[in-house]
């Protein structure tokens, strides 16, 4: 996967997070960019439960290469109702699908508006360019 | 990014690193790669392969002199003076309290000529160091910006050298910790069997300008019997698997050599150096703490700087270096613990930013090659 790649279908933040909304719920994963900034990776930390409710910009969780460990932090406020759970046994699926089987929480938001102002596929290209990428 | 790009320095082989499509981070000051293909890919070609690694930020200092052999064992708690010319041995350079200013390898080219290499991160620290006690005694001359230094390491390394024409095939003859003057395509070198991985392989000295004909020469050969060039994530990995030091990680002014295992690089019956009386005073006194590995047998990595905890919870030591281990498949690290819970088997928990996980103190190293 290239670390380009980015997909139309979805919204994505600064912090190089994607959200996809699908039957009313916000999937939340990683962008290409972060897996290969990250490098391979061995862990994957999802410290929320389902029923919890998760602030935009605070932490849910941390993933960790070989190199180094990153947070994740919400990209949207809302209410958890799926997590993930491969992720624990299997964090190289990040590496191997970051767009399809490894995103990481589905959220119910509770404004949608904040989606509105996360980045839309073209501004997440332009801030990969400037990124030095 | 703590320094712009601008104010870091490159080493002769920067455009083979942006070529072979290295990612280039600041470290002690120079911009060097840490990675390539990915770490894990890296650290497995040199377990199992041979893997090239672009060292030239390390530090090269050189004593010229009827009293240099005096000046270097004055100042290193090893004795050089067991070296015959052309043997090279590691130690560590401490200060007057018995705390560690660097980790060193020293070179005997003669009984008056003496090549010290140092860590990047405390070129200039040493240098001056050693200058200063060089005084009225020998001559002193840093010879870092005009030296290359490329490791070649794993099991196919020898092989590789063999295949490098001009004294490539004698080099398989080179003992351990032993050193001599070659010639690898068409590069005046000095090639010694020495290196921070754990397994077998050479670290090659070169004019700076001779560094990328060398380099690309290794990498062209080594291709069929894949070699990969490794960056600084690797050479992290490989060197925690064997639990080698990292200055700035488990040695520093902080520590003396007794409690971080060096207790084998301290010959406190050599004669005076700097650091003996202290050394000798905290061995009497017996060690509070011990460097120590441990494996993680709760979900989480311990990194560099996390607490080391007692199954009460209570704070009895850090980590001072952690992750997954690539070739022994556990995440592993090394940190400093009580005495009294040295012991492997002991059960500890790892602070992993709040969250506690379990470890076990484990035998070391990690990974030894057969």
């Amino acid at each position: 996967m290239s670390s380009d790649d980015v997909r139309s279908d979805r919204r994505y933040t600064k912090d190089h997070e994607w959200t996809k909304e699908e039957d009313g719920r916000v999937l939340v994963g990683i962008t290409a960019y972060a897996v290969d900034q990250l490098g391979d990776i061995t862990l994957v930390n999802l410290d929320v439960k389902v029923g919890e409710t998760i602030t935009a910009g605070k932490a849910f969780g941390t993933i960790e290469s070989v190199k180094t460990l990153s947070d994740l932090f919400a990209p949207l406020s809302g209410k958890i109702v799926a997590i993930n759970k491969d992720l624990e046994s299997e964090p190289e699926k990040v590496n191997e699908d970051c767009y399809g089987l490894a995103w990481m929480i589905a959220v119910e938001p509770s404004d949608r508006s904040e989606l509105n102002g996360l980045l839309d596929a073209a501004a997440y290209t332009e801030l990969l360019k400037t990124a030095g990428h | 990014m703590d320094q712009s790009p601008a104010a870091l320095r490159r080493t002769p082989l920067y455009d083979e690193h942006v070529a072979l499509g290295g990612r280039l981070v600041p470290f002690a000051g120079w911009e060097m790669p840490v990675q390539y293909k990915g770490v894990t890919d890296e650290h497995r070609a040199v377990r199992t392969a041979v893997g090239i690694f672009d060292v030239c930020h390390m530090g090269e200092l050189v004593l010229n002199g009827d009293y240099a052999a005096d000046v270097v064992n004055y100042l290193i708690t090893n004795d050089a003076k067991r070296l015959m010319d052309g043997q090279a041995l590691y130690t560590v350079a401490c200060n007057e309290s018995g705390t560690i200013l660097d980790d060193l390898i020293v070179y005997r080219i003669s009984q008056t000529k003496w090549l010290i290499v140092c860590n990047a991160s405390n070129r200039d620290k040493m240098a001056a160091h050693f200058r200063a006690a060089a005084v009225n005694h020998c001559d002193f001359d840093d010879a870092s910006d005009r030296t290359a230094l490329i490791a070649l390491q794993g099991p196919k390394a020898l092989a590789l050298l063999a295949q490098a024409g001009g004294d490539g095939p004698a080099l398989a003859e080179l003992p351990s910790f032993h050193f001599r003057d070659a010639t690898l395509a068409n590069v005046p070198c000095t090639v010694a069997r020495t290196g921070y991985t754990g397994e077998d392989g050479v670290e090659i000295f070169c004019p700076t300008d001779g560094a990328a004909q060398l380099w690309r020469a290794l990498v062209k050969l080594g291709g069929p019997l894949g070699l990969e060039p490794a960056g600084l994530g690797a050479r992290d990995t490989l060197r925690l698997e064997a639990r080698l030091s990292l200055y700035g990680n488990e040695i520093d002014e902080t520590t003396n050599p007794l409690e971080a295992g060096l207790s084998w690089v301290v010959k406190l019956g050599k004669g005076d150096f700097v650091g003996r009386t202290a050394l000798e005073r905290i061995k009497a006194a017996g060690l509070t703490r011990k460097l120590v590995g441990f494996e993680m047998t709760g979900r989480g990595i311990a990194r560099h700087g996390y607490p080391l905890l007692d199954k009460v919870g209570i704070k009895v030591g850090v980590c001072t270096s952690g992750s997954p281990g690539p070739t022994v498949g556990k995440n592993i690290g090394l940190g400093y613990l009580p005495t009294s819970m040295a012991e492997v088997g002991t059960s500890i928990e790892v602070d992993c930013r709040g969250r506690s996980v379990s470890a076990v103190v484990a035998k070391t190293p990690f990974y030894k090659r057969s």
